[in-house]
């Protein structure tokens, strides 16, 4: 299959994107869900809102793909991100790559999450239980 | 000098108050049109950290401005 990246408003179906990688000649499969988490940088956070924009970084996201189906010889290679309004809890990426086998898949799959939260032009703003809130910086982890 | 349209996006456009303009520049760089209205809205991210797209394709700050391009800057990502 070719790569394929995008950029999703519904929720994720992890379940559903495992299927599509399946490969007879794959002996590995390794998914990575990222998940909105309750803190960050001390603060307690309430919700998070994604905004992408998508007609760049569905290609940037597939160059990344490209770029680890050939580095690793993978069978399949798979990236949804969310955009909008998430929940504590929400998946809000998912990453999934096979390959014969398991040390290309875990390196494969470490590479195309480490590059999607450098590279792909998506941001991240969190809610905070104060009723604040902070777009966050990808090199800090922290509101800038 | 060029008319384009910049986007912001992000904390961009929150501290600039828009989503985008349109600029008359004599700059020839994007980076130092960048520069400049970054110093005009306040935006306190080093262009290292930075990115800008130029009619949808991610190019380098030493980029040539055109006439009616689309000039898109980036606040530091994070995804994920």
């Amino acid at each position: 299959m070719d790569p394929r990246f995008e950029i999703v408003t519904g929720p994720i179906d992890p379940r559903q994107l495992q299927t599509e990688l399946e490969h007879r000649s794959a002996g590995a499969s390794v998914c990575f869900e990222g998940w909105v988490r309750d803190h960050n940088d001390g603060r307690r956070v309430v919700s998070l809102d994604y905004e992408a924009y998508a007609p760049v970084a569905g290609k940037e996201g597939k160059l990344i793909l490209a770029e680890a189906t050939q580095r690793y010889e993978l069978y399949a290679a798979l990236c949804q991100h969310r955009a909008g309004a998430l929940q504590i809890g929400d998946c809000a990426v998912w990453v999934g790559v096979c390959s014969a086998h398991r040390h290309a898949a875990f390196d494969a799959c470490r590479y195309i999450i480490d590059e999607v939260k450098t590279r792909v032009p998506i941001w991240k703003k969190e809610h905070y239980s104060e009723g604040d809130s902070g777009w966050i910086n990808c090199l800090t982890g922290q509101a800038s | 000098m060029v008319a384009v349209t910049v986007r912001y996006f992000a904390a961009f456009r929150e501290q600039a108050g828009c989503d985008q303009e349109l600029i008359e520049t004599d700059h020839a760089k994007a980076g130092d049109l960048f520069l400049e209205l970054a110093q005009r809205h306040g935006f306190t991210d080093p262009t290292s950290r930075c990115k800008v797209a130029i009619n949808d394709e991610i190019t380098s700050w030493d980029a040539t401005l055109k006439d009616g391009d689309r000039v898109l800057f980036f606040p530091p990502v994070a995804g994920g």
